[in-house]
């Protein structure tokens, strides 16, 4: 926009009006005036939309297609939602409206937080979080809040996380004030029940898990390490990235988890990556009921609804109801789907990860050869052996076959990972023609183009020279 | 993969080169390789107290980021400045201008219990 810029030209000019012209001299005080104006691009309404419809053409999304992007969910988002949550009676309404006359808001918000208490079984929900990471941030939250009133005189310290585990939940944690403990995987790729048998004491506040986990494996010995966190008086928090993959068939709150946090925008057509905002709510058991974030919606007995701020809560963690929208299209999805709906969402996530997951399964390494859930894991280790080919290499020539690129280098445990998530809303045509393009890049690895992709408005990337010699702002970009 | 024979390793991949009464250390060949390009390194301060097994360090490649553990116990006396500009040293040559730090040896004897080139590679292969 500061290239297509010419001077004096504008997108808006206001008609002249009989109102007073005050000098901002005269309004704002002299010590915040800028001295010069604000270098801004000047573009005409034209050449502004022009520069976007460009930019939209150039890129690649979930509505253009597969997008197999591991632990991340991108699923179609069914354009319902966006017509729900752009009703003028919903999208038109101020925040600090007062309660009276917004009760069909505070219904929704009502209903969406029983439905999604349904969903993961447990008994309260917030849903102010505007995200996954701060959903984490606020289950930890409470979680201390738990302890620091059953526990007053020594309060534990730690927290217990797989080596599996999203990255966040480490930061999530360390920002909670916490410390990490590391528990390592056994040979099926799921906690090692004996190794966290030997870290849990009286100092564990917690665990943190996401079932199934990033590997795309169900904990099987979630029971168990339930009642063993339980036993030591630690709560178990379920990181709910991977929700997709158990909506209407088990529920975090029937395998004894405490917390729950919920991605809108991975499970429930809430837009996602760079096109959120998303949302983060958390659902708790009753006992901890009284901790959450206020002020929460609540029905009374008349029918009518109100705003309430629970008896101890850690305070709110967003401005105003977190993002009203997004929560206004997760109910319009979970409506639309209903429970047989959602259910079927999730045993169509699983049976498209399986269908992938055998197509290739001879052609790379797998590291966990066993039924996934709704993603799983293989491995260009020995495509690297043998041809010099790492994930990376295979994740760019995806671009050239018209695919997004799945996840790379993540789980941290599995080498060379390429971590893919078909989602349940690809075709079968679309399934085959994904796992025809990896099996072909895997047998054309010999030949690998290391100059891939070619095919996109953007070509291969300097990843290393961008990290070595960041350069975050407009101002500092090389001059030619 | 190379591990020369000269060098001491611990089983998180540091290697250890005894100078007299000090230990210059860094990241093993096989490290670095598993790293990818590395991108940034945390450097330890001189003069800092340092136990066996405790972390040091931080190394950032474009997949992650990864702790560095001082395989012996002493004290920083010295620190490979340079790699704040040119981390790329951990990679092109990890046993000679990617070394991270200097250690004063608490105790001498300490390094005889690090593994040896032959150890290493075994557990690296296994």
């Amino acid at each position: 926009m500061f290239e297509l810029s010419s001077p004096g030209r504008r997108s808006w000019s206001f008609r002249s009006t009989d109102l007073p012209e005050w000098d901002a001299a005269e309004l704002v005080p002299a010590g915040h005036l800028a001295d010069e104006p604000v270098p801004l691009p000047e573009l005409s309404e034209r050449d502004l939309v022009a520069h976007h419809t460009r930019l939209t053409h150039r890129q690649y999304s979930v509505d253009l297609g597969a997008y197999p992007l591991g632990s991340c969910t991108m699923k179609y988002n069914p354009k319902l939602a966006d017509a729900a949550a752009a009703m003028p009676g919903l999208a038109s309404v101020h925040p600090m409206a007062p309660a009276q006359l917004t009760q069909g808001w505070l219904e929704l918000l009502v209903e969406l937080g029983l439905a999604l208490g349904e969903v993961t079984g447990m008994d309260a929900v917030t849903l102010q979080p505007p995200a996954g990471a701060a959903g984490e941030l606020t289950g930890l939250l409470i979680m201390r809040a738990h302890h620091a009133a059953e526990r007053p005189d020594r309060p534990p310290t730690k927290v217990v996380i797989p080596d599996s585990a999203h990255g966040t939940n480490p930061a999530s944690v360390t920002l909670a004030g916490y410390s990490v403990v590391t528990v390592p995987s056994d040979d099926r790729g799921c906690v090692d029940v004996a190794a966290l048998r030997a870290v849990l004491d009286d100092d564990v506040a917690g665990i943190m898990l996401t079932n199934p986990n990033t590997l795309g494996l169900f904990e099987e010995d979630i029971a168990e390490i339930a009642g063993a966190v339980h036993d030591v008086g630690g709560l178990l928090y379920y990181d709910g990235a991977n929700l997709n993959a158990i909506l209407g068939v088990t529920r975090p709150g029937d395998m004894g988890f405490d917390i729950v946090h919920l991605n809108l925008h991975k499970t429930f057509a809430v837009p996602h990556g760079g096109g959120g905002p998303g949302a983060g709510p958390v659902a708790v058991t009753e006992r901890l009921a009284r901790y959450l974030p206020g002020p929460v919606p609540v029905r009374d007995a008349d029918g009518s609804y109100r705003w309430t701020t629970p008896s101890r809560s850690i305070g709110r963690v967003h401005g105003w109801h977190g993002n009203a929208l997004a929560l206004a299209r997760a109910y319009a999805y979970v409506l639309a789907s209903g429970g047989d709906g959602l259910r079927r969402v999730a045993e169509a996530a699983v049976l498209n990860a399986n269908w992938l997951r055998q197509r290739l399964r001879d052609h790379y390494d797998v590291p966990f050869d066993r039924p996934c859930m709704h993603e799983f894991v293989v491995s260009a280790a020995g495509l690297r052996r043998r041809h010099g080919v790492k994930a990376i290499d295979v994740a760019k020539r995806l671009l050239d076959e018209g695919f997004h690129a799945p996840t790379v280098a993540f789980p941290l445990i599995v080498e060379e990972a390429l971590m893919i998530e078909p989602t349940e809303t690809e075709s079968p045509q679309t399934l085959a023609a994904l796992g025809e393009a990896l099996v072909r890049i895997a047998a054309e690895a010999p030949s690998e183009d290391p100059g891939a992709p070619r095919n996109t408005p953007v070509g291969r990337v300097d990843e290393v020279r961008a990290a070595r010699r960041l350069i975050p702002t407009y101002d500092a970009r090389p001059r030619a | 993969m190379d591990t020369p024979d000269d060098l001491r390793y611990s089983s998180d991949h540091e290697w250890v080169r005894v100078e007299g009464g000090t230990a210059r250390m860094g990241i093993t060949d096989y490290a670095q390789d598993a790293l990818g390009d590395v991108v940034f390194v945390q450097l330890p301060s001189a003069g800092a107290a340092v136990t066996a097994g405790s972390s040091i360090s931080e190394v950032e490649s474009t997949k992650s980021v990864s702790e560095v553990y001082a395989p012996v116990t002493g004290t920083v006396v010295e620190v490979n400045d340079e790699l704040a500009d040119q981390p790329q040293h951990l990679n092109e040559d990890p046993y000679g201008d990617g070394w991270i730090c200097v250690i004063e040896l608490a105790d001498r004897g300490e390094v005889d219990r690090l593994l040896d080139a032959e150890g290493y590679r075994k557990l690296v292969d296994d």
